[in-house]
């Protein structure tokens, strides 16, 4: 029984994008011989131990984990350690009352619930948790949701966000400083955070026992950061992303220098060696390596930072920023239906949501409307800065290509290839939406070096790789199908 | 060596130890002991990553053996390495002599250079093995120490094989700067240590600073976690609450009031930006 659920459960890690392989999975059978499996968090520890391996999928195997072992947990009157346990009764007992309870419950269930946070009773607060779920949450059976609806619900009844207030009012606040009362406040708050994870887990317990473990599962499974839209990315998805965009950088860059230094190794200096060897009297006790000679491009960005395009240009321009050790140089230039440098805005330590903003306003990127003109900008590229570009140089343009049927102005690019390493367009668009509407993406891209969808952070890594290191030779030469990105097109 | 009947156990003589595991620690480590894994340690600066190792040695009596990794990292830093300089010597104070013989000569023991991981398995006494921070060695470094954690031989062309004759504890930390290798982390039992409950900071503090008290060390591990909560470059770690706990201690602070957070958020923090930051939130 226990195996079962076990492979279900391994099965929707994978599904959620965890990667668990064949000895890992075994490992955790056997590591369960030696846990106990009557202590839920015993048990969990074991599988997070033997199934995870990456700090980033922690959180989809916590949600998993919920799910797929929903009824396992210790039931409330256990003794939770700190004796107390039994004070609060729940109001009624165990029963399969649904709907909605009457104001006098509520009163009462709430006062009930406000003693239990106000002394830290955690069981009692896990029994009221469940009848409020039972009298509140207001689950219709069958349907395919993932319980947040029901978990506002439950909040919303409850007035869990006045809570707050009188908890802090009940402690005797007289004479407190500031700064108390704020640690009394953070204190307060994460026992709140708690009893809202209580109320979600219940929850998710009963929409497991209504639907089964897999549809539930289903519902809540979240892409991986990597595979988050960049263009549509929610706001609290875009923090995270934040966040993660410089260890990704540094790793790479690790990447990188790693290969680097594997192409460079092994070429022994035989004349430095022998005559060093002199002072040993002809034993070549100390070999000699040649210098390394490091074949860093040097980077133009261009991007459109124009409504739609600025996230996906800020990700960029911090991404290539975070990895600009592996360049002998990055100079950007931002456009909208006028181009303008933008390098002294940016470095290393930059704050790059706000140095957009300000990016915006103080460089001269709008000519009339405000609207994309990639002809133009291009146009002004070449004009202003062409004369810089050398064999040496990697033209990088992001943008969705829509043009806003302005005038295309399609030689700019073949001449920027003729005098650069190479030419790269980065689109965030779904390859599906390319020369739909006003986008003139092919006009461009079937000059280009290689165009590509990139559309999240493991595509836009993926591109990097690429560019930052590119094969041996005199001209980049993007590898089709490879590692991912979208269409090619060969020279 | 200790055998632990159950997870509660280990956190007892982790405890003894000064140590403070909580029940997720004490249970990875329970069954590594079990099932001979090594553990894969990763989290935050400051966590006790490296101290665990520590304290692991002392609760089951045996030496540490620390392997510190850094960028270059190679074999001969790792495993072995033959002194060459002494072979050298002896080659030209022998010269003349029969080659085949004075060959066996230089490649034997006397002339080895033994590095922590080959030391590790070639102890009479089983040890306890810390590979500090391996996400900064290359990946064929890496492919190296795999190997020689799953087979615990390693062989020496000229000398032969090297069997363990006990097998080491091992724990290996990552500060996750780069991704390890799919068959490293396959092998390992993996540990996320993040930041102290407000508890168990307060437990750290009580046995490792001296002369600190209940009321000081729960108001310390209380402000250090609101502290936490905000948005700063380098939140403070459990090391850099105890070197807090530690100057208040020495300033003859028995409460904290606003006025010493003030005086001393630079023992905390490191940057003058994160200091401003959390002295506004806090209102101080
Ligand atoms: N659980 C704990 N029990 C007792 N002391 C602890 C604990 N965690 C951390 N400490 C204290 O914090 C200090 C720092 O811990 P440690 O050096 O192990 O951090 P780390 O996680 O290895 O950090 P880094 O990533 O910087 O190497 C230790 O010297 C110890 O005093
Ligand atoms: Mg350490």
């Amino acid at each position: 029984m226990l195996l079962d659920v076990l492979t279900g459960f391994i099965e929707e890690l994978r599904s959620a994008g965890v990667p668990v392989s064949m000895v890992e999975a075994i490992d955790a059978t056997e590591a369960l011989r030696y846990t106990d499996l009557g202590d839920r968090a015993a048990f969990r520890s074991t599988l997070e131990a033997t199934l995870v391996k990456n700090v980033r999928h922690l959180e989809a195997f916590g949600t998993a984990f919920d799910v797929y072992f929903a009824h396992h947990r210790p039931e409330p009157n256990a003794t939770d350690g700190n004796g107390s346990s039994r004070k609060t009764e729940p109001v009624s007992g165990e029963g399969g009352r649904s709907g909605t309870g009457g104001e006098g419950d509520l009163d009462e269930l709430l006062e009930a619930l406000f003693q239990a946070l106000l002394s830290e009773d955690l069981a009692g607060m896990r029994a009221l948790v469940r009848q409020a779920v039972d009298d509140y949450a207001g689950i219709e059976p069958g349907r395919p949701v993932g319980g947040t609806y029901y978990l506002y619900r439950t909040l919303r009844r409850l007035g869990v966000d006045g809570l707050l207030e009188r908890l802090l009012e009940a402690e005797d606040g007289q004479g407190r400083s500031a700064l108390e009362d704020r640690l009394v406040r953070d204190e307060f708050e994460e026992r709140i955070e708690q009893l809202r994870e209580e109320i979600r887990d219940e929850i998710r317990r009963r929409l497991v026992a209504d639907r089964g473990r897999e549809a539930v599962a289903k519902t809540l499974r979240k892409p991986l950061l990597e595979d988050v839209d960049l263009m549509h990315a929610a706001r609290a998805d875009l923090a995270q992303l934040e966040q993660v965009i410089n260890p990704l950088a540094r790793k790479l860059a690790a990447r990188l220098a790693h290969k680097r230094r594997l192409r460079r190794s092994g070429r022994l200096d035989f004349r430095r060696t022998m005559r060093r060897s002199l002072s040993t009297g002809g034993v070549p006790i100390d070999p000699q390596f040649r210098a390394p000679h490091p074949i860093k491009p040097e980077i133009f960005l261009l991007c459109d930072i124009s409504g739609s395009m600025a996230t996906f240009a800020r990700f960029t321009l911090q991404f290539m920023y975070a990895m600009s050790s592996q360049f002998s140089k990055v100079r950007s230039f931002a456009f909208i239906d006028a181009l303008d440098e933008i390098t002294p805005y940016l470095g290393v330590g930059t704050d790059f949501p706000h140095a957009l903003d300000r990016i915006s306003t103080e460089a001269e990127v709008v000519w009339i409307d405000g609207h994309s003109d990639y002809g133009r900008s291009l146009d002004q590229f070449w004009t202003r800065f062409g004369g810089q570009l050398t064999r040496r140089s990697t033209v990088i343009i992001t943008g969705d290509a829509r043009n806003n049927y302005r005038d295309v102005n399609s030689t700019i690019v073949p001449q920027l290839v003729e005098v650069s390493r190479a030419v790269y367009w980065l689109n965030p668009e779904p390859e599906a939406y390319w020369d739909t509407g006003d986008s003139v993406m092919s006009a461009y891209g079937r000059h280009c070096t290689g165009a590509y969808e990139v559309r999240n952070l493991r595509q836009l890594e993926a591109f990097v790789e690429q560019i930052a290191l590119p094969p041996i030779g005199r001209v980049a030469r993007p590898v089709p199908h490879e590692p991912g990105p979208g269409r090619f097109w060969k020279r | 060596m200790i055998s632990f009947a159950e997870p509660g156990e280990v956190k007892t003589a982790l405890e003894e130890a000064k140590y403070l595991a909580d029940d997720r620690i004490a249970q990875v480590v329970f069954l590594a002991e079990r099932l001979g894994k090594p553990v894969l340690i990763e989290g935050p600066a400051g966590v006790g990553k490296t101290e665990l190792a520590k304290a692991l040695a002392v609760v089951h009596q045996r030496r540490l053996i620390r392997l510190q990794c850094y960028e270059g990292l190679d074999e001969s830093k790792a495993l072995y390495e033959w002194n060459y300089k002494k072979q050298l010597l002896r080659i030209q104070a022998d010269q003349g002599s029969d080659w085949s013989q004075l060959e066996e000569d230089i490649f034997s023991e006397d002339y080895l250079l033994t590095r922590p991981l080959l030391e590790a398995i070639a102890t009479e006494e089983p040890v306890v093995l810390l590979i500090d921070e391996i996400d900064r060695v290359e990946v064929e470094t890496e492919a190296l120490l795999l190997e020689v954690l799953s087979e615990f031989q390693v062989s020496i062309p000229e000398l032969g094989t090297v069997q363990a004759t006990s097998q080491p504890l091992v724990l290996l930390t990552s500060n996750n700067t780069r991704e390890l290798s799919e068959a490293l982390k396959r092998r390992c039992l993996f540990l996320h240590i993040g930041y102290p409950t407000v508890d168990r900071e307060k437990q750290i503090l009580l046995a490792r600073v001296e002369g600190v008290t209940e009321h000081l060390a729960e108001q310390v591990a209380r402000i250090v976690r609101s502290v936490r909560s905000f948005d700063l470059k380098k939140a403070p770690s459990v090391s850099e609450s105890i070197d807090w706990a530690r100057t208040l201690i020495t300033l003859g602070v028995a409460e904290v009031e606003a006025a010493d957070v003030t005086d001393t958020l630079h023992v905390l923090l490191k940057y003058q930006t994160d200091i401003e930051r959390v002295a506004k939130e806090l209102e101080i």
